[in-house]
């Protein structure tokens, strides 16, 4: 039996350098772009404080960088290192896109990367320019891949399993390509991104305006910042709800713990706008409600019923029972594969082999599994309520602030007014932390939510782990904690020291503080 | 659609294509950060060579990353079964290539001199240790693995890491770094003159002859006394993937089969030699693109050697022959493997070809007058 500690540590790992990685990524996504449209302004002005700008936030941008290439390393490990048997299990489908990425969009992303720090003097304006493009082009071509493997993980299309091979096997690329659940996660996540370095410049420069320093340099970026934020913003609200509705279509678990849902209502549901969830007699101890909304949104119809959490487990409970069969079907005919009758019970159960492998949780040989097995099994199939309730309500709290800061930036900007409005540049400096909070619980939502699976109805988190021993992964996990912390003082010290110095740090001797 | 049997036997050249790609990009930014503490006496002079690889390390380091993301595609059991196997080691190249990103990004934006001497040795340490990690790996393939797969396939490793140490593992540890660091000291030799010239093709000339004599010491003891693997069961090319399907035993000298079977494969280890000569006279004579290209040879042999003798294994295991992984039985399904090969035959020639154009567009020597003008800006 595989022991609990060790998967829970495996998760724990996961989960810190995973969520770790993310600190990097959005802010990689989102400011190549504005270097795209900094340095744009450059080709088509000539202006020099373009160049500048793309020069300074460039400087930022890579100190970010770095960590988000160091930290990434830790992810292409650790699918095989701590998550040998998943790897094994969907490797098929899930290494594929990784590679991809790796061929299509980091090689690019990487090799002008260098040329974007370096070229300047060795390139003319338009092939400097070029480059930028493709950097960023390629850094967000990179997040599709990682997105159409996640989503897949989410929604585990075009695939089916093997016994002779022991494995799930590709049926159809482009169904995994085209999953609408990757697709409305890409875009719901670069936009994310975009959002996170809008509101990044928007912040920096609001300091420097605050501060009365380098004015010029931070009012054209505020300007830049706040249209392009203000969009992003719209799109990540937008697509953040086009995510919604593809959860509601094929993780109905996720979308009934993250609404505190327990029973299936007429249709169209009412949404809880704040609640109080009570685990252990599945209900809310008090609840706000808005009538109607939750179903519209969760089935963009007035009709369609969208099932609560104790109706959903019921469901389970018979997959579970199905997937028994499965499970023993298939080991049978791991020993013969001309087994006819095992053949037989195999097919008309496969639908289920993912909810039976539940119960190797709790026994080796799942048809000995006890009524009391069982229900734990199917309790496990709902991940607990209050964190995804919580954690989804203050992402889209925090996502609605974003689009009313970027607003009212974009409105200041447009009508030329926004170096006297104080509070707005005080409000943008205190909120600079604050996208990666709302991407930190959009990635929680996402995976925690995703429990008990790492493949969503296949392959139970509990067998997906490595065969190491519980000493090794604290051995690790110290490492790793270790090394991150040490990472991440460094980062943020020579952030907060070149934010502070400012476009001064480039040496031109145009801006402030630049005379020493 | 190609034949099942053709599919596996071209994705285990392209990932030894992508392993010698590896070598040979990413290597030579490894040897540079291997040879920084010593070929660099000063501040100026480490800068100089930190900055040859400056704009183009990250794109290097791709090749690594591809090639971990096309074996966990192509080869998934290996992927799952290497990693999770040899846990301590592979976290030791993870954790040292931590200090390359970082390295080299922050190094120089802060001027205390011991803030950048720590650097210094945090790049010597990501470049250092990778490969020494990657040759002992390799030394313990040869050997075989201590693993073997449960009914369900999932692997179990029964040794520890410090098994992994063993002398001829340590041999090949030595053939690898020696070779990447020889590799690095062409190339610093094509990017910088003077002083730093002067000490990198010394250190050419030293790791080269070392790289040659540890690779012809491994050669030796493969050949005589070390027990190799063949399959003895029938085996059919074409069948799904099942590593378990079959009988494998061990033999001393298996591994010089394939040698006997088809004699134009000597011409992968003559490789190692005569890239290894070339690259040692082309450095003596002071030509040191030659060097380079003699040492991508050599390396082409090298890796080419260990892939030629093990094949059709890819990672035979020590306790359980049976549990064997092969190019036959550890692959991905045919579609995978037919698509992953349209995505590489489309986009390694594009990777060549704008990754040649930014070497083109950056070349030159690396001089302390470009380090004095561009000090805000350079690592």
């Amino acid at each position: 039996m595989i022991s609990t500690e060790l998967v829970d540590l495996s998760r724990l790992q996961f989960a810190v350098t995973a969520l770790y990685h993310f600190l990097f990524v959005p802010l990689t996504l989102g400011m190549t772009f504005l270097l795209v449209i900094m340095e744009g302004s450059y080709l088509v002005t000539g202006q020099q404080i373009y160049k500048d700008m793309t020069r300074f936030w460039g400087k930022l941008f890579g100190i970010n960088f770095a960590l988000g290439v160091t930290t990434g390393l830790t992810m292409e490990f650790q699918f095989g290192t701590n998550w040998a048997y998943y790897s094994h299990y969907v490797g098929d489908i899930f290494g594929a896109p990784l590679a991809i990425e790796g061929l299509m969009a980091f090689f690019l992303e990487s090799t002008f990367i260098g040329l974007f720090f370096f070229g300047w003097d060795r390139l003319t304006k338009g092939q400097h320019f070029m480059v930028t493009v493709l950097t960023a082009i390629g850094s967000n071509l990179s997040a599709l891949w990682i997105l159409i493997a996640n989503g897949w993980m989410q929604d585990p299309v075009g695939a089916e399993f093997s016994y002779t091979t022991m494995r799930m096997e590709l049926t159809n690329f482009w169904t995994v390509i085209f999953n609408p659940t990757a697709q409305a996660k890409f875009v719901h996540t670069v936009s994310a991104g975009y959002v996170t370095a809008s509101v990044f410049v928007l912040g920096i420069s609001s300091w420097y305006l605050l501060k009365g320093r380098d004015v010029e340099f931070a009012r054209r970026s505020f300007r830049i910042a706040a249209a392009f934020g203000f969009a992003s913003a719209l799109s990540v609200i937008v697509l953040g709800d086009e995510s919604g509705y593809t959860v509601s279509e094929s993780q109905q678990t996720k979308l009934a713990a993250m609404e505190a849902m327990w029973h299936t209502e007429k249709a169209p549901a009412s949404f809880n706008v704040i609640a109080l969830p009570n685990e252990k007699e599945q209900k809310n101890d008090w609840e706000l409600q808005v009538p109607y909304v939750m179903g519209v949104i969760g089935t963009r119809s007035f009709s369609k019923e969208i099932p609560g959490i104790v109706e959903i487990k019921e469901k389970n409970r018979h997959r579970i029972e199905s997937g028994m069969l499965a499970v023993s079907a298939m080991e049978a005919l791991r020993r013969d594969k001309n087994d006819a009758a095992a053949k037989e019970q195999f097919e008309a159960h496969k639908a289920d082999l993912g909810f039976g492998l539940l119960l190797k949780k709790y026994t080796e040989d799942v048809t000995q599994a006890t009524h009391e097995m069982i229900q734990q099994a199917v309790d496990s199939t709902v991940p607990r309520v209050a964190p995804m309730f919580w954690s989804f309500r203050v992402m889209v709290a925090l996502g609605f602030m974003f689009a009313l800061l970027l607003g009212l930036s974009l409105y200041h900007t447009i009508r030329g007014t926004f170096l006297q409005q104080r509070w707005l540049l005080r409000w943008a400096v205190l909120f600079i932390p604050m996208p990666w909070i709302a991407a930190e619980l959009g990635w929680f939502v996402a995976e925690y939510g995703r429990q008990p699976w790492t493949i969503y109805g296949v392959l139970p988190t509990h067998l997906s782990a490595s065969s190491l021993s519980a000493g090794s992964l604290y051995g690790s996990l110290a490492g790793f904690v270790t090394f991150y912390t040490g990472l991440l003082v460094i980062e943020l010290y020579l952030m907060f020291k070149f934010a502070r110095k400012g476009p001064g740090s480039l040496g031109t001797g145009r801006y402030h503080a630049d005379a020493h | 659609m190609l034949d099942y049997e053709t599919l596996k036997i071209i994705w285990w050249v392209l990932v030894g294509a992508l392993l010698l790609g590896f070598a040979i990009m990413d290597g030579h930014d490894m040897g540079v950060g291997t040879l920084l503490p010593f070929a660099g006496k000063n501040d100026v002079e480490r800068r100089i060579i930190i900055n040859t690889v400056g704009p183009h390390w990250d794109g290097n380091q791709v090749w690594f990353i591809t090639a971990g993301g096309a074996i966990f595609a192509a080869w998934p059991l290996v992927y799952a079964t290497a990693f999770s196997g040899f846990y301590w080691a592979m976290l030791a190249v993870l954790w040292a290539l931590f200090f390359r990103p970082v390295g080299f990004d922050y190094r120089s934006k802060i001027e205390n001199p011991a803030w950048r001497k720590t650097w210094d040795w945090g790049l010597f340490i990501g470049g250092f240790i990778p490969p020494v990690i990657f040759g002992v790996a390799f030394g313990n393939l040869l050997q075989g693995v201590p693993f073997h797969f449960d009914n369900d396939l999932r692997s179990f490793y029964t040794g520890s890491f410090w098994e992994l140490l063993n002398p001829f593992a340590l041999l090949a540890g030595v053939v690898s770094s020696a070779m990447i660091t020889f590799h690095g000291a062409n190339y610093l030799m094509i990017r910088t003159e003077g002083d730093v010239f002067r000490r990198v093709r010394a250190a050419s000339l030293v790791f080269g002859a070392v790289t040659l004599a540890a690779f012809a010491a491994a050669g030796y003891f493969v050949a005589t006394g070390m027990k190799g693997f063949v399959i003895t069961s029938a085996i059919d090319p074409n069948a799904l993937p099942n590593p378990l399907d079959k009988t494998v035993a061990q033999e001393t000298g298996a591994w010089m089969k394939n040698y006997a079977l088809y004699p134009a494969t000597m011409l992968v280890p003559a490789a190692a030699f005569a890239g290894g000569l070339l690259a040692l006279g082309a450095a003596f004579f002071r030509k040191p693109l030659t060097a380079f290209v003699g040492s991508s040879v050599s390396m082409l042999g090298i890796i080419g050697t260990a892939g030629v003798s093990l094949f059709p294994f890819v990672m035979p295991s020590s306790t359980d022959p049976r549990s064997s992984l092969t190019v036959w039985d550890s692959v991905s399904s045919q579609m995978t493997l037919t698509l992953m090969l349209g995505a590489t035959v489309i986009f390694l020639p594009l990777i060549i070809v704008y990754t040649s154009w930014a070497y083109k567009k950056m070349s030159g020597k690396v001089t302390a007058a470009f380090i004095g003008a561009n000090d805000k800006s350079a690592y």
